[in-house]
């Protein structure tokens, strides 16, 4: 007689060394796993308050500057390395890692106004308030050699920036007109204007490289075509530019750092409405960098803050500051996009964690597993009222809360007025003008 | 000035054209469900291996000594890199490939252990009807196919009809089928007291008969007329009643015949006002909602012990329905109402057709077994179902408390008085109900009007009732008071404690199909739910107040629609499917939770190149452009100072 047994294959229960996890059937049968949307809500809920808990983005302060910071620079090549300019004229290098100062050079007599790195990170250039361009090697020199530029271009004017282009040995500097250089000459090859007032920035288009934008102190902002050097447009805004980026993954899209407490995202091809304007800043902003992967950027503001901005959003998802920093002067994402560096007024460089929660160093794989189900837990649930509250908590200073508040209220009345003033006159005399239109003057071809 | 305004223009258009080309890839990357920095791929060519070891050179003893070896084998390091006996195992047959032949080969071996097995068994039977019917099978069968064969192809059917005459003649030499076999013998001894032994042998001289009956070939026409005359001979009530002998629902198959259907109408509209006069009747002493949710069989059950309620209750008080002017119940009355006035269309069609019909009526009905009528009566008649659902409902709402009779003694009495009501009796009823119906609501209406709007209490003003009227006009189809009123009825039903009943049948006593716990037990382990507080909307009718908002849980939820989603059910989507590992498997976790964007730690993220994303950028550097531009434009402004000094 044939007897039948239970048989299994021993595959499906033994482990192949003891090292091995051990293997549990799971039954994923509905019924068995009740509540899964409460339960996954207190998940979202935990992850989130685990987030504002694990919170410090502050990572470590770069001092050394005997004045401050006016302005950085990322090395191409390496993640390391960083270079600032002060307003004293002096130019550091600072290893990241090592959090020190590596190399000190007095560069300029007044600020430092612009530094930029050569594409390929043998050298950097400068611009300073002595109307002079240098350029350096990145290397220091040897031992008992003088620390001097490679190369120095005495100009007419002030400079106010510079920026390299980004794969040519041309670079661009700014002041009463734009200049393009070649790096062999001592003239530039061509210069560009458009308009009398001075120049404060430019910058090249990191993906078209022939495109700059500038932005000037008549409220404008200009950009230009290297190869067909001439200016393209302009586009004239309610208050000065401060400087512009462009975004480092989409070539036609730049941010604007505005004094009117705003930031402008554009179009270059349409520049008569802003695609988005980013505000959340309660004094001047100042500089603007994108994050490398063009989905985020950080500005830097007068009110003693950094902010970082979803590109697609008008408010901030973060807002960074500390009780000793002064007006971040200027501020710069790392090219590996994980953190932020701002200089301030206080002479300070600070590094910052550019996702404020985030851990550091490698994960394991179950750390990972359990990051990123977190992560979308927490968009998952973001609508919820009570996971929206403790995610968008952030403690502020005093003095920028009050502003916030003040400036709440100001808003308010002026809507107000507007409303009244519409409702009491002739119909359509008073045009509903949207929030991205009320900032731009004109364009002007 | 204009002039250069002109250029920069051209020269804006000319890069807003160069820039759009990176308009797909800047979508592509905004709607990317993962991004995955630096975007350039690290060039994972694939070297062949003979180029790595001509590059390589063996340094240490071992591999020495591996070098060797492989040497003294032969292996080959150029292409091809197979040894012979490699080739010889990869030309033979693979694996999976003798896997399927064997299977293949497997499975036609039990199909025909399968066959085997079958035909033996088959060839065991030793009953002869059914070796009958399958002798019957396989003739007509071949005759089916003789019938083919002739219209496909002649010249074969020619030689099959040759081999039924050769078996003809087969028979006649052999006289199989005479009565001189030893079978037919003994049935012919037989026959003279069995019918049946008798009948098998006159079945067998028939067959004798048609086998030595030498075969005409008949033309076709003649046949196909022959079948025509056939299938007109048989009588459609033939058909109808093999139908009924087969199909499981016989009304329901005979409905489809239009003659029939018009049989039924009269039947329909006896049980149409049925409903309504009971309410009438019934309306005072209980109003008590049911629950729209029932069991088609209590349905059932519940229109049977209706139906003859009703006859009861016309017997005792046919126009009983008068007591309802003095009720206090506003909204049933309006519901009657309203059925009223959709009844009287539908019966004044019914009766016409009735006067035409009654004939038939009473064939059909003496036709049906009494007790096994009801059921299908009931499913037969698709197109009236709803109104009659309707009025069902409201009936039953009137008569919740009758319907809590025990349901044998219901069904004893319906049997019993089955007999008499069935054909003659009813239909003499249904006459006098029709005409009730007819009296009742024409006296009816003016004294409802007034209450057909339950929700308002005396309004008797000319411009309420002209607004009534209008929007009686503008819903003159659907009455909404009376949805809105069920619509109410059945929010407070929902809302209400439900009792709570913990007896388990069988538990202490016998039970099964058809046993109920008993009702002392039923008693002792129903929990009463209590009463909860009385509804805000208890003293308004316009209004329902929906009680079922939890202030507590509101604050956990979302208030408005997010602004991606364009409808709440997107959104609650979202939210209901779990993304954990507690609900889905480990493949689908990892997949719903990729992240949008990773960055490899330590690695430089470049702005993105035209080369990475197939694009060509152009080969001239921007300087060079410049310089060549320049050279150009200052040959050209040259020029143009060369004309204008010697102008």
């Amino acid at each position: 007689m044939k007897v039948k047994m239970l048989s299994r294959n021993p595959d499906n229960y033994v482990r192949e060394t003891k090292l091995d996890l051990q293997r549990v059937p799971r039954n994923y049968d509905p019924t068995l796993h009740p509540f899964e949307v409460p339960r996954e809500y207190i998940r979202a809920l935990n992850a989130t308050k685990l987030e504002r808990v694990f919170a410090k983005p502050f990572l470590a302060s770069l001092d050394g500057h005997r004045d401050g910071v006016n302005c950085l620079a990322k090395h191409p090549k390496s993640l390391a390395t960083v270079l600032s300019g002060a307003c004293d004229g002096e130019v550091r290098i600072w290893n990241l890692t090592k959090r020190k100062c590596i190399r000190t050079i007095q560069a300029h007599e007044g600020f430092v106004r612009g530094i930029c790195t050569r594409f390929c990170g043998t050298s950097f250039f400068t611009v300073g308030d002595d109307k002079t361009v240098k350029q350096w090697k990145m290397d220091a020199p040897g031992n008992g050699e003088e620390e001097e530029p490679l190369h120095t271009i005495l100009g007419k004017t002030v400079y106010t920036g510079i920026d390299h282009h980004w794969k040519d040995p041309a670079f661009a500097t700014c002041g009463q007109q734009v200049d393009i250089w070649d790096e062999q000459r001592t003239n530039p090859i061509c210069s560009m204007t458009w308009g009398f007032d001075s120049i404060n920035s430019v910058k090249f288009n990191p993906i078209e490289t022939f495109l700059l934008g500038s932005c000037a102190s008549d409220r404008n902002i200009v950009l230009y075509d290297m190869r067909q050097a001439t200016p393209l447009k302009k586009v004239i805004l309610d208050m000065r530019t401060n400087t512009i980026c462009w975004n480092p993954m989409e070539a036609f899209i730049f941010t604007a750092a505005n004094e009117d407490y705003n930031l402008y995202t554009f179009d270059m091809r349409a520049l008569d409405t802003p695609l988005m304007v980013h505000m959340d800043h309660v004094s001047a902003v100042l500089d603007v960098d994108y994050s490398p992967t063009g989905k985020e950027f950080v500005s830097a503001s007068f009110d003693k803050s950094i902010r970082i901005f979803p590109v697609d959003r008008s408010r901030s998802r973060e807002v960074y500051h500390t009780k000793r920093m002064q007006h971040v002067i200027c501020v710069k994402w790392t090219s590996d996009s994980k953190y932020i560096m701002c200089g301030s007024d206080e002479m300070n460089i600070r590094l910052w964690k550019a996702n404020a929660s985030e851990k550091l160093g490698v994960l394991t794989s179950r750390e990972k597993a359990a990051k990123d189900y977190n992560q979308k837990l927490k968009e998952k649930f973001q609508y919820h009222p009570h996971i929206k509250r403790i995610a968008r908590h952030r403690h502020l200073p005093k003095s920028i809360y009050s502003q916030i508040q003040e400036q709440r209220i100001m808003k308010e009345a002026r809507r107000r007025k507007e409303v009244n003033r519409r409702k009491h006159s002739k119909p359509g005399s008073v045009p509903i003008v949207s929030e991205k239109k009320k900032h731009i003057v004109a364009v002007v071809k | 000035m204009s002039v250069l305004k002109i250029h920069r223009e051209v020269a804006f258009n000319k890069t807003s054209q160069t820039l759009s080309k990176w308009d797909p890839i800047v979508l592509k990357n905004r709607q990317a469900e993962q991004l995955v920095f630096p975007l350039e791929k690290e060039q994972s060519a694939f070297v062949p291996i003979e180029h790595v070891f001509s590059g390589w050179k063996a340094r240490t003893p071992l591999e020495h000594e591996i070098f060797n070896l492989l040497h003294k084998n032969k292996q080959p390091v150029t292409d091809p890199l197979l040894t012979p006996m490699e080739k010889a195992s990869l030309k033979a047959m693979s694996l999976e490939e003798a896997k399927m032949r064997r299977a293949e080969l497997q499975r036609a071996r039990a199909l025909q252990s399968y066959y085997e097995a079958r035909a033996r068994r088959e060839k065991k039977i030793k009953s002869k009807k059914y070796h009958k019917i399958v002798k019957k099978g396989k003739a007509k069968k071949a005759l089916k196919e003789f019938e083919q064969l002739r219209n496909i192809n002649p010249t074969a059917a020619l030689e099959e009809l040759e081999k039924i005459e050769k078996a003809r003649m087969m028979e006649r030499m052999s006289l199989k089928h005479q009565n001189s076999g030893k079978w037919a013998k003994s049935k012919a001894i037989m026959a003279k007291y069995d019918l049946e032994a008798r009948q098998a042998m006159q079945e067998q001289l028939a067959k004798n008969k048609e086998l030595t009956q030498k075969l005409q070939v008949v033309s076709e026409s003649e046949e196909e007329g022959n079948t025509e005359e056939e299938e007109t001979l048989v009588p459609d009530v033939v058909n109808e009643v093999q139908m009924d002998a087969n199909g499981p629902n016989p009304w329901m198959l005979r409905s489809c015949n239009p003659d029939a259907k018009e049989e039924e109408k009269p039947m329909d509209s006896e049980h149409l006002p049925e409903p309504v006069a009971h309410q009438f009747s019934e309306s005072e002493e209980d109003e008590r909602p049911v629950a729209e949710e029932e069991t088609l069989l209590k349905e059932f059950e519940e229109r049977r012990a209706l139906r003859k309620r009703s006859e009861f209750s016309q017997d005792a008080e046919p126009m009983g329905s008068r007591e309802t002017q003095d009720s206090s119940s506003q909204e049933v009355l309006s519901e009657v109402r309203a059925l009223a006035q959709r009844l009287n269309k539908g019966n004044l069609q019914s009766r016409k057709q009735r006067v035409t019909s009654t004939g038939t009526v009473l064939q059909v009905q003496r036709e049906e077994p009494a007790p096994e009528e009801e059921e299908p009566l009931l499913l037969q008649r698709p197109e009236r179902v709803q109104t009659l659902e309707k009025l069902e409902k409201l009936g039953k709402e009137e008569c919740s408390q009758k319907k809590e009779l025990p349901r044998p003694i219901l069904q004893r009495e319906w049997t019993e008085r089955n007999p008499n009501n069935q054909p003659d009796a009813s239909k003499g009823k249904k006459k006098e109900q029709m005409i009730n119906l007819q009296n009742l609501l024409t006296t009816k209406t003016p004294s409802v009007k007034s209450l057909e709007v339950p929700t308002i209490e005396e309004l008797e003003d000319e411009e309420a009732k002209v607004q009534k009227q209008m929007i009686k006009e503008a819903f003159a189809g659907d009455d909404v008071i009376r949805d809105f009123l069920k619509e109410k009825r059945e929010a407070v039903e929902a809302n209400k404690p439900k009792d709570v009943d913990l007896t388990l049948p069988g538990w202490g006593e016998w039970g099964g199909l058809g046993l109920k716990p008993s009702a002392k037990k039923r008693r002792r382990f129903l929990i009463k739910a209590p009463e909860g507080p009385p509804r805000k909307d208890k003293n308004l009718p316009n209004v329902i107040i929906n009680e079922k908002r939890n202030i507590h849980a509101a604050a956990h939820q979302v208030r408005v629609l997010p602004y991606p989603f364009t409808h709440h059910q997107q959104f609650e989507r979202t939210i209901q499917t779990p993304i954990g590992s507690t609900w889905n498997t480990q493949r689908a976790f990892q997949k719903l939770t990729t992240p949008k964007v990773v960055t490899k730690p330590g690695h430089i993220i470049k702005p993105i190149k035209a080369e990475d994303v197939g694009y060509r950028s152009s080969s001239r550097s921007d300087i060079s452009v410049i310089q060549s531009n320049q050279k150009r434009l200052s040959g050209h402004h040259k020029k143009q100072l060369k004309k204008s000094s010697t102008d």
